[in-house]
């Protein structure tokens, strides 16, 4: 074959072939010119190449001119005596199919150009083979869809080697249509599986392109609405399965059933929950089956407990979960770190709707309120200005608990009778203490802190404190508040007189530091 | 009240009615048309203004006046012409009847004169003179001598004028009939007589003149005499004044003593110099107070207006807490033209005008000097404008480094006194900086201290502005210094007195200039937060500003506006930033001290740092047992750095000698060896229990001390168990321990809370409002506008009133008019009608008996 140099040489060139192919039957044999370009090295061929086998095939497809039915092998069609048009169907199926084994290759390419049109050639592939089936149809009216094809397809994205969340954005757009987002569904659940039994150590990446792609699908909340189908049907019959949401949220459901059950890495874990409340449970046919997952991953501790916690509450609040032990649980997750945390905010305000309950009994919520006073003991200043009016908000709610600030008729005792180490709420005799946490936070250098733990000194006000615009505060908003607020009168200034860096006898820096 | 007031509004213009003025007058002697106005009780000193009325009186003139005007009117309702008295002045009630006269004659004169058309030229006016065509006078054709020398007075004799002006027609007449009685056979002629009239007035005048010369005459001669007279009364005097006319007379020394004595201005008295001893005590009761002023603003008792209460809450009061409690409008002046409107900055601008002029010549002789070669005459100008700085501790400063500079450096002197003595405030930084850069640690001090007295505010309006930035561009220099690679710390310490110097003259710009690059920090800090969820420590120009910042403002303020943010921006060092390396515990270690040294006097607790030493310790415990403790964010429980500071070398431990850290590792100093790095590592251990030594002191009084020493009691019981360190080390841990442990005992009776007993909320109590009386029968308590709007409404109710009486009344008056009109008609008519009946009944029986008389004929 003769080419030009570069990409515009073998635009041309290809394009010859193509009209070639077209044009006559006689030529057909040019196909294989097309495919080896393929394979080049150079991704700007390679660009032509993809483009020129979409236009070709897509062509023939629209022609019919492909083999429709079971596919035989080519050999013995082409050494059997039938017409020559049905030999030249069949090997031009089976050059179909070839180039779509090469472009699903080609989804692992290097170039995300290339990627992106192998994808976008692929799908389009998938567009006409739905309107043109290579199957013979069972009965009149029978849904087809070219299950292999997007099989591979799909495959092709959930790779096990490449990061390809950049193609799965793309893919994304194709996930509006509802016949598409069926079968990815469906795909998906299949493909988990049989990597997961194949390999004994599944690759992380993977399992993020898995996530990532399982994350892209969202059902739409109702039926109702008028259903968008990427290949075009003459008409919609209501014996499909595709056409029913109730059949997509089950297979919602398979899909991340079959995800979860899976040994994830923990930052997966995490994801997961993080939309756990959001896009998953609303959508599954029946949410109680995720209570596995998530008590798995609630016994697990650290911030996937802290997680997990959005999703039990969903079931425990909608849908009926009985939890024992719900409380104690909670209690033993309380532990210094959660001021630290990133999602402390949500901890916080779960914990919030947790303990809102009037029906709590007065010794769980002193234990909790105890045992928050004595973690603020080593809390930042941003956290602390959240959770002292958390614990303030308890003890308003709870009456019986006031005793933790206002206990005029106890006995002094020898030391703090409240247990730290005891998980039992039940046992940790928090309603004999008194929160005196609050009272060493009053000296706190900071002074909105010591304002807010000061409020235990006066019997407290009936009305709660919203906490809401609390949890999210950060400490940098802290300090530009402080930046921001005005002085009455002129600053005031110290009135030593500064002897250099060092200067001062008594200072600590200048007694554990030298300046040499 | 106001009977006699009439409806004037409605009918101005008639002229004051005099028979009211003569009624009210005259004494009514009947005693039944006065009615008496009853007091309610008597005040004295007050005059009753209407103590007595007389209706009937009062009641005859309204009618007066009614029929005078609107009875006028309504007469003439129907007329459209209207009878106007075009006359000059006749409805002006403010001339008197004879000047309207005059007036009016005036007028018509004038009249008379104007000329029928103005452009008839030839037309000829009578001039007259009262009365008499002038035309007729100047047929007397006199020539008039009109010396006007000869008017002194301005008044002409009778004579005169009558002759010039031939009018006296009067006197003229006169004249001639009294000569008609003398000489009526020889009549004069006209001109003869003129003649005569001013030869007579000649006379007159040369009489006068004479008459004048000798009154002249006479004084001056009794002037001599009085001279005569005067050298014979005092000899002394003539004497003095031909002195006088040739010198000076010599004061006396001794008067002139005794004058000086007498003007001098007598010295305002003043303090008497204070001995030592009380200027000591002096200076005590000064940080006594400001120690006060310290311990209140710790405890956060002025904190915010809230605090600020009323004492009395009145019944009156709305209770919204709104008390006045400062003006707070500022006042607006000029000063040079330019308008201020803050008082304290006109009064900074003026103060240093007026130092301006007192100070220039020195500043002049200090541009003298710098360009005099002579090099030594810097200690001069130098103490010159310390006497303007009027500082006075700048003095006892500078001079041991100038000392120090002087006798020192001789070599170097030389060059150093080429220094320029005057400094341009720098006006950007990168200026400071080219200023500074490759001089010694001596002369970058000697040229800010220049900078700062050659721009001190008392010598020039911009002053201020200038030293202000230049706080800000010495702060920025701090932090370059303090970045380099080898940081030039000894700069940086004596830099601080400078900033501590400027501070104290400016704290509004410096506190500015401190929270500016605070904030810089702390974007830097959570933008790293935000991208990468963690921050490298950051360099030690932050960890030198915050110190500076806690050198130059009080620390143990419950709230500063600098000292609150300094302090939430070391509690996020101690909590974001990872500890990596060795250099970041040294930064660590370097902010805990600093943070320390800012809670030291106010005793407050800070988490954080009982965390980050925990931190510290943990990663220095060689077998971990964790138990009884957890580590919080910045540190991880294992992990590569989880052993950092741990000494595994025996040699190294014995060979540690405990020295202070040198901040130069905070800046990225690389330990030499690995020997040098153990040691670190050793050093920082022993700062880190030391400070929490210090810890354990400072929060003894906690309630809740225990728990908040608990974690690191367990690790330091780890510590001790484990006996690797060198002896120094386990003993400061040991006694650490004892203390914790024995401060635990102490502070661990546990009182249950109570809360304070809130007061009962007092019933209001509606207390009746007490206002002073400051002056009688005027509307009190509220404010002059309102005064003033209270009278014009009871005004305006009071005329509103009167008006609508007065209108009834004139109602009722023309109804009366309008009766009697129609009464008068009715019986005009009915005696027209009778006169009719009567003139045709007599025609009827006039008729009738002529009748009568034919048919009797």
């Amino acid at each position: 074959m003769e080419r030009g140099p570069g990409p515009d040489g073998a635009r041309r060139a290809l394009g010859c072939l193509l009209e070639a192919v077209l044009a006559s039957r006689g030529e057909a044999n040019a196909v294989f010119d097309i495919l080896a370009v393929l394979q080049s090295e150079d991704s700007a061929e390679v660009l032509e190449a993809v483009r020129a086998c979409g236009r070709l095939f897509a062509a023939l497809l629209e022609r019919g001119e492909l083999f429709v039915g079971r596919l035989p092998s080519e050999d013995s069609v082409l050494a059997g005596s039938q017409g020559a048009t049905r030999k030249y169907k069949v090997w031009m199926r089976h050059r179909y199919h070839s180039c779509c084994n090469s472009l699903r290759e080609l989804l692992a390419h290097s170039s995300l150009e290339v990627k992106e049109l192998a994808l976008s050639t692929l799908m389009r592939f998938v567009q006409l083979e739905g309107g043109h089936p290579l199957e013979k149809p069972k009965w009149d009216g029978c849904y087809l869809f070219p299950h292999q094809l997007f099989k591979a397809v799909v495959e092709g994205l959930l790779s096990l080697e490449d990061d390809c969340s950049l193609l799965l954005s793309q893919f994304r757009e194709y996930l509006e249509h509802d016949d598409i987002r069926y079968h990815t569904m469906q795909a998906a659940t299949d493909i988990v599986v049989r990597v997961a039994n194949r390999y004994p150590e599944v690759p992380l990446t993977f399992w993020n392109n898995a996530f990532t792609l399982l994350s892209a699908v969202s059902l739409p909340r109702q039926e109702g609405r008028t259903s968008s189908f990427y290949v075009k049907h003459a008409k919609l019959s209501q014996t499909w399965k595709v056409v029913h949401l109730k059949e997509h949220r089950k297979a919602f459901q398979l899909m991340w059933l079959g995800f979860l059950k899976h040994e994830l890495p923990l930052g997966l874990y995490k994801k997961v929950l993080v939309i756990m409340h959001d896009s998953i449970l609303p959508h599954l046919a029946q949410p109680s089956l995720m209570i596995d997952f998530l008590t798995r991953a609630y016994d697990m501790g650290g911030a996937i407990s802290l997680l997990a916690l959005n999703g039990l509450f969903i079931l425990i609040h909608q849908h009926n979960l009985e939890y024992p032990d719900f409380y104690r649980k909670l209690y033993g997750l309380l532990d210094p770190s959660i001021f630290h945390v990133k999602y402390r905010a949500r901890f916080f305000h779960l914990a919030d709707l947790f303990l809102s309950s009037s029906h709590l009994p007065a010794y769980l919520v002193a234990a909790f309120a105890k045992r928050l006073s004595r973690l603020a003991l080593t809390a930042p200043p941003e956290a602390l200005l959240m959770v002292l009016p958390f614990i303030c908000n308890l003890l308003r709610r709870h009456p019986a608990c006031r005793v933790l600030v206002h206990h005029p008729l106890g006995h002094e005792l020898d030391s703090d009778p409240y247990d730290p180490e005891e998980g039992n709420p039940a046992e940790s005799r928090a309603l004999e203490s008194s929160l005196w946490e609050l009272q060493a936070l009053q000296q706190h250098y900071h002074p909105e802190v010591s304002q807010a733990a000061s409020v235990i000194n006066q019997a407290l006000s009936v009305s709660e404190v919203s906490i809401a615009p609390l949890l999210e505060l950060t400490a940098f908003e802290i300090f530009e508040r402080n930046l921001k607020k005005k002085c009455q009168e002129s600053v005031p200034l110290q009135f030593i007189p500064a002897q250099g860096l060092l200067g001062l006898q008594d200072d600590l820096c200048a007694q554990h530091f030298t300046l040499s | 009240m106001g009977k006699a007031r009439l409806a004037a509004f409605r009918r101005k213009g008639s002229g004051a009615p005099a028979g009211a003025q003569s009624g009210r007058a005259r004494p009514n002697p009947n005693p039944f048309e006065v009615k008496v106005n009853r007091q309610k009780f008597p005040v004295l000193g007050r005059k009753a203004r209407h103590a007595v009325g007389q209706p009937g009186v009062s009641r005859a003139r309204a009618v007066q006046k009614r029929t005078q005007t609107l009875l006028k009117e309504y007469k003439e309702r129907d007329k459209s012409n209207i009878f106007t008295d075009k006359r000059f002045g006749e409805y002006s009630s403010s001339m008197s009847p004879e000047e309207k006269m005059m007036k009016r004659f005036a007028l018509e004169q004038q009249r008379q004169h104007e000329k029928k058309s103005i452009y008839n030229l030839n037309e000829d006016e009578e001039l007259t003179h009262y009365g008499q065509s002038l035309a007729d006078i100047e047929k007397h054709n006199d020539i008039v001598d009109s010396d006007s020398d000869a008017e002194e007075r301005g008044t002409l004799s009778a004579e005169l004028t009558a002759a010039h002006f031939g009018g006296g027609g009067g006197l003229l007449h006169k004249k001639t009939l009294q000569q008609q009685g003398e000489d009526e056979e020889k009549p004069r002629s006209r001109k003869e007589l003129i003649e005569e009239l001013i030869a007579k007035s000649k006379q007159e005048k040369r009489e006068r003149q004479a008459q004048r010369e000798g009154a002249l005459e006479l004084t001056e001669k009794l002037d001599q005499d009085w001279k005569e007279i005067q050298t014979l009364l005092a000899h002394k005097t003539p004497k003095s004044e031909n002195r006088d006319q040739k010198e000076k007379p010599k004061p006396d020394a001794y008067d002139m003593m005794v004058r000086e004595l007498g003007f001098e201005m007598k010295a305002p008295p003043s303090n008497r110099m204070k001995t030592e001893e009380e200027l000591a005590k002096e200076e005590q009761e000064r940080l006594q107070k400001l120690e006060a002023a310290r311990l209140r603003r710790m405890r956060g008792e002025d904190m915010g207006s809230d605090s600020r209460k009323p004492k009395h809450l009145s019944a009156d009061d709305l209770n919204d807490n709104f008390v006045l409690d400062k003006d707070d409008r500022r006042l607006l002046s000029y000063t040079d033209g330019k308008m201020s409107v803050e008082e304290e900055q006109s009064r900074e601008a003026s103060d240093g005008e007026s130092e301006e002029d007192h100070h220039e010549d020195p500043s002049d002789e200090n541009v003298e000097e710098s360009s005099d070669p002579d090099g030594h005459s810097d200690l001069d100008s130098d103490t010159e404008t310390e006497e303007d700085c009027g500082r006075p501790d700048t003095e006892p400063r500078l001079a041991p480094q100038k000392r120090l500079a002087n006798n020192g450096h001789k070599a170097r002197e030389a060059a150093r006194n080429e220094l320029p003595y005057t400094f341009a405030a720098p006006e950007s930084y990168e200026e400071l900086k080219s200023l500074l850069s490759g001089k010694t640690m001596e002369e970058q001090l000697l040229v800010v201290e220049r900078i700062k007295t050659c721009n001190h505010p008392s010598l020039a309006a911009g002053n201020k502005a200038k030293l202000e930035k230049l706080f800000g561009f010495l702060l920025e220099y701090v932090g370059d210094l303090a970045t380099s690679d080898t940081p030039d710390l000894g700069v940086i310490d004596k830099l601080v007195v400078q900033l501590y110097n400027l501070c104290q003259m400016f704290p509004d710009s410096a506190s500015n200039s401190i929270k500016f690059v605070l904030r810089d920090a702390m974007h830097e800090m959570e933008g790293s937060v935000e991208a990468r969820g963690r921050v490298a420590f950051p360099g030690l120009d932050v960890l030198i500003y915050l110190k500076i910042a806690g050198m130059l403002f009080p620390t143990s303020d419950f709230w500063h506006p600098v000292t609150t943010p300094a302090l939430v921006c070391m509690s996020q060092l101690l909590t974001k930033c990872p500890i990596l390396s060795l250099h970041d515990v040294v930064k660590g270690l370097f902010v805990c001290c600093m943070f320390l040294d800012y809670v030291s006097l106010s005793r407050r607790f800070i988490p954080e740092l009982v965390n980050f030493l925990l931190g510290i310790l943990y990663i220095a415990t060689p077998n971990k047992h964790g138990q009884g403790y957890t580590l919080v964010h910045p540190f991880r429980a294992s992990g590569k750095n989880s052993e950092l500071l741990l000494v595994s070398d025996e040699e190294d431990t014995a060979t540690w000698q405990r020295t202070g850290l040198s901040l130069r590792w905070a800046s990225g100093l690389k330990a030499q060896t690995k020997t040098e790095a153990n040691h670190t590592r050793l050093s920082c251990l022993a700062v880190c229990v030391a400070l929490v030594k210090h810890c354990a002191l400072l929060y003894s009084s906690l309630p809740a001390f225990h728990d908040i020493m608990r974690p690191l009691r367990a690790l330091l019981t780890e510590h001790l168990a484990n006996r690797t360190h060198p002896p120094e080390l386990q003993e400061l841990c040991q006694s650490t321990l004892s203390m914790l442990t024995d401060m635990g005992k102490q502070s661990q009776r546990c009182r249950p809370l109570v809360c304070e007993k809130s007061k009962p909320v007092p019933l209001r109590l509606f207390t009746p409002r007490l206002v002073k009386v400051l002056e009688f029968g005027r509307k009190q308590g509220s404010s002059k506008e309102e005064q003033e709007r209270k009278r014009l409404i009871h005004k305006h109710k009071r005329e509103f009133k009167g008006a609508v009486r007065e209108i009834r009344r004139d109602n009722q008056f023309l109804a009366r008019m309008q009766l009697s009109e129609t009464l008068e008609r009715d019986a005009e008519r009915k005696r027209k009608v009778k006169q009719l009946f009567n003139s045709l009944a007599t025609q009827e029986g006039e008729w009738k008996a002529l009748k009568r008389k034919k048919f009797k004929k």
